[in-house]
């Protein structure tokens, strides 16, 4: 399953090692995020999507407490 | 500006201030019988005004073990300064830091607007035509197949649909650069994300809004960017390694020099925080993607969608161009070319008169484009008129007999000429013939070919201006009709009499004398040749408003069928790739010399924050130039 959520991420370098470490979390099967569109996108198993998605959140947080994304 | 970065301008336009009195204190003498703390407080509380975050998320981020984090290594600097009592530097550090961290985001968030400003195509609402007549607004993605929509003048179509009442001109720009708008009426096709010109459209949906074609294109320009070229790659990768070596080397600056009695420890920290400041990779790590962003910006401008940043750099290097014949070369649709009376027997005009109507029954595609032709020069009444006492029978593989004003009426190939015994001129034109013979007597022959389009020979003396070195050409055509095309529009190779299969073949083995600078690019109309599309470098598929496999097939598409676009996009693609290399020649460049400058003493922190955040602007401006187009 893949999805895309809007991220506020303010420099590029950040964005790529949000990035670096969302893919090391188990169950991350691809992840993107786009720095000029502003767009985080996760790609993990349906049966375990909500759990990485959550994991990638804290993830991104610990690399970049600044970025912000909406989970609606 | 957000809100965000209106904060941060107040507080740097508050610091400025702040900051300028003290310089002007500190300058005049006023300092002079101040006591050291109290001067260190007057600093620090301005510094903290303007630096609390960044020592804040550089606290978090420790505590997470990030240690090279940007943050870190400006709070650092600016610590080593205030340790030399060079509090004023400390403090237009930070200061010139944040100006250029807000100038850096302003510029970015400025580009990406832009871009996404002109790629706007994506419909806002929908007028819902309810059964009792009623009009109600709603989201373009509420709209199901079959559902009445009404689209006024000026409002853009939210949905591929059909026309069921009225008459407009619609303006597909948007969609595929070309500036004329199309006419449509009650039974067209129309495409979501076209805007309607004047009157009023009542359309019925065919598709539902996720299908439809804007859908689909938003969604390719979102994601291209998410495809990363070799060169984005290398500076991420380059970053990574960067910033630990830069702060290595500061804290071997900073330590070595002293212990060996070289230099006092206030000196050699100075040196050391002008290599934290420049150990920020930012100005290199954005001004890649923004270049690509740019390039991609500037080919949907022109109609063409890019799928990847990738794409766009393996395009930059084409230098084989490889072409399906029918529908990218030539229109795909057979015309009458030539009308070759014999001897005078009768006029061209009598000749397509009489061939027209001996054919008018059959439904092969060459007797088909006979009545076109003859339709085209008397209109559809007189030809009706005709038919009515047409009494032709088809001969399966060699033509059509029939009875024309009492004599006998032979149409077909060389073959039925010789099986009658009628001695016949062969056709002179590349095409297939269609002899005609009255009474046993040959009169004339037609020659039907597949039509050239107009622009294509513009369009390969284009490639080769903008550097392709060879132009191929792959058909399952005959070999005379193939060599006739190529050498009417200047292709170099030609390949024909080939089955699907083969077109792979012939790709695959052109592409192994290519390597990484020279690119092999194929071209086709999406119609059957998609495995070969997958199987190039970079396939350009043409033609493909609405076909839904040509887009997903193809790295490329160019939105209307004209080829001459592919060496625009190639053009593009080639300032582009010259952007993005300025971008991180210069950055690496201004690094290094500020690096060399700062050990050996010349360059103050000033400086170096001037220098770092300087390329950066510079380079976000110059990615902007990839977004402009040459005409």
């Amino acid at each position: 399953m893949k999805k895309t959520y809007k991220c506020e991420v303010d420099c590029a370098n950040c964005a790529a090692k949000m990035e670096e470490a969302v893919k090391k979390i188990s169950g991350v099967e691809n992840a993107r995020v786009n720095f000029m569109t502003q767009k985080f996108t996760l790609e993990a198993a349906e049966d375990v999507f909500d759990k990485v998605l959550d994991e990638a959140v804290k993830a991104c947080k610990k690399v970049e407490p600044d970025c912000e994304i909406e989970l609606a | 500006m957000t809100k965000k970065q209106k904060k941060v301008r107040n507080r740097i336009l508050v610091v400025l201030a702040l900051f300028i009195i003290l310089l002007v204190c500190d300058k005049t003498g006023l300092f002079d019988n101040v006591p050291e703390l109290v001067r260190f407080v007057l600093y620090l509380i301005p510094y903290i005004i303007i630096g609390y975050d960044v020592i804040r998320k550089a606290a978090i981020n420790i505590s997470h073990g990030q240690v090279f984090d940007e943050n870190f290594l400006m709070m650092i600097a600016t610590f080593g300064a205030f340790g030399i009592r060079e509090y004023s530097e400390a403090l237009a550090v930070m200061l010139f830091y944040q100006v250029g961290e807000l100038f850096q985001s302003y510029a970015v968030g400025k580009s990406r607007q832009s871009i996404t400003e002109m790629m706007s195509i994506a419909p806002e609402f929908a007028n819902i035509v309810s059964e009792d007549g009623k009009v109600n607004e709603a989201d373009p993605e509420e709209v199901s197949i079959g559902d009445v929509l009404l689209i006024r003048a000026g409002e853009k179509i939210p949905v591929d649909a059909e026309v069921v009442e009225g008459e407009s001109f619609i303006d597909t720009a948007a969609l595929t650069g070309e500036s004329v708008p199309r006419r449509v009426a009650v039974g067209d096709q129309v495409i979501s994300g076209c805007v309607n010109g004047e009157g009023v459209l009542k359309v019925r949906a065919t598709k539902v809004y996720e299908d439809s074609t804007v859908a689909k294109i938003l969604e390719l320009v979102e994601n291209a960017s998410n495809k990363k070229s070799r060169m984005e790659n290398f500076i991420t990768r380059f970053a990574k390694y960067y910033t630990p070596v830069v702060t290595i080397g500061a804290v071997l600056l900073a330590v070595l020099p002293p212990l060996f009695g070289q230099m006092a420890f206030s000196d050699s920290i100075r040196r050391a925080c002008v290599f934290l400041i420049v150990s920020c990779p930012c100005a290199l790590v954005i001004s890649v993607p923004l270049g690509f962003f740019g390039g991609i910006g500037a080919a949907s401008k022109i109609g063409v969608l890019v799928k990847g940043s990738n794409y766009l750099e393996a395009v930059s290097k084409a230098s084989t161009v490889v072409f399906d014949k029918t529908g990218t070369l030539t229109k795909g649709e057979f015309k009458v070319t030539s009308v070759a009376p014999y001897e005078n027997a009768v006029s061209a005009d009598e000749l397509l008169k009489i061939a027209a109507f001996g054919e008018a029954v059959s439904n092969h595609p060459i007797a088909r484009s006979i009545v076109t032709a003859y339709q085209e020069k008397v209109g559809e009444a007189a030809l009706k008129d005709m038919l009515a006492d047409a009494s032709s029978k088809e001969l399966a593989g060699h033509g059509i007999v029939s009875n024309y004003e009492g004599k006998e009426l032979l149409l077909g190939n060389a073959k039925l000429m010789t099986d009658e015994g009628i001695s016949f001129d062969l056709a002179k034109e590349v095409g297939t013939a269609v002899y005609v013979a009255l009474d046993k007597k040959f009169i004339g022959s037609i020659v039907i070919s597949d039509v050239i389009k107009s622009e294509a020979k513009d369009a390969i003396s284009l490639m080769k201006k903008v550097g392709v070195k060879n132009t191929v050409m792959l058909t399952g055509d005959r070999k005379e009709t193939a060599l006739d095309v190529a050498s009417k529009i200047g292709i170099d190779t030609v390949e024909s009499e080939l089955l699907p299969a083969d077109k792979v073949a012939k790709v695959e083995k052109l592409l192994t004398s290519e390597d990484n600078d020279n690119k092999l690019v194929f071209v086709g109309d999406g119609i059957n040749d998609a495995p070969v599309l997958m199987r190039a470098d970079v396939g350009i598929a043409m033609g493909s408003l609405g076909s839904d496999a040509a887009i997903e097939a193809a790295d490329i598409v160019i939105m209307d069928d004209d080829i001459r676009k592919i060496s625009q996009i190639i053009k593009i693609a080639r300032k582009t790739i010259t952007i993005v290399k300025e971008n991180i020649v210069f950055a690496l460049a201004v690094k290094l010399l500020i690096l060399v400058l700062g050990a050996l003493g010349i360059a103050s922190m000033w400086l170096a924050v001037f220098g770092d955040v300087g390329v950066a602007v510079l380079a976000i401006l110059n990615s902007m130039r990839a977004l402009r187009l040459e005409r």
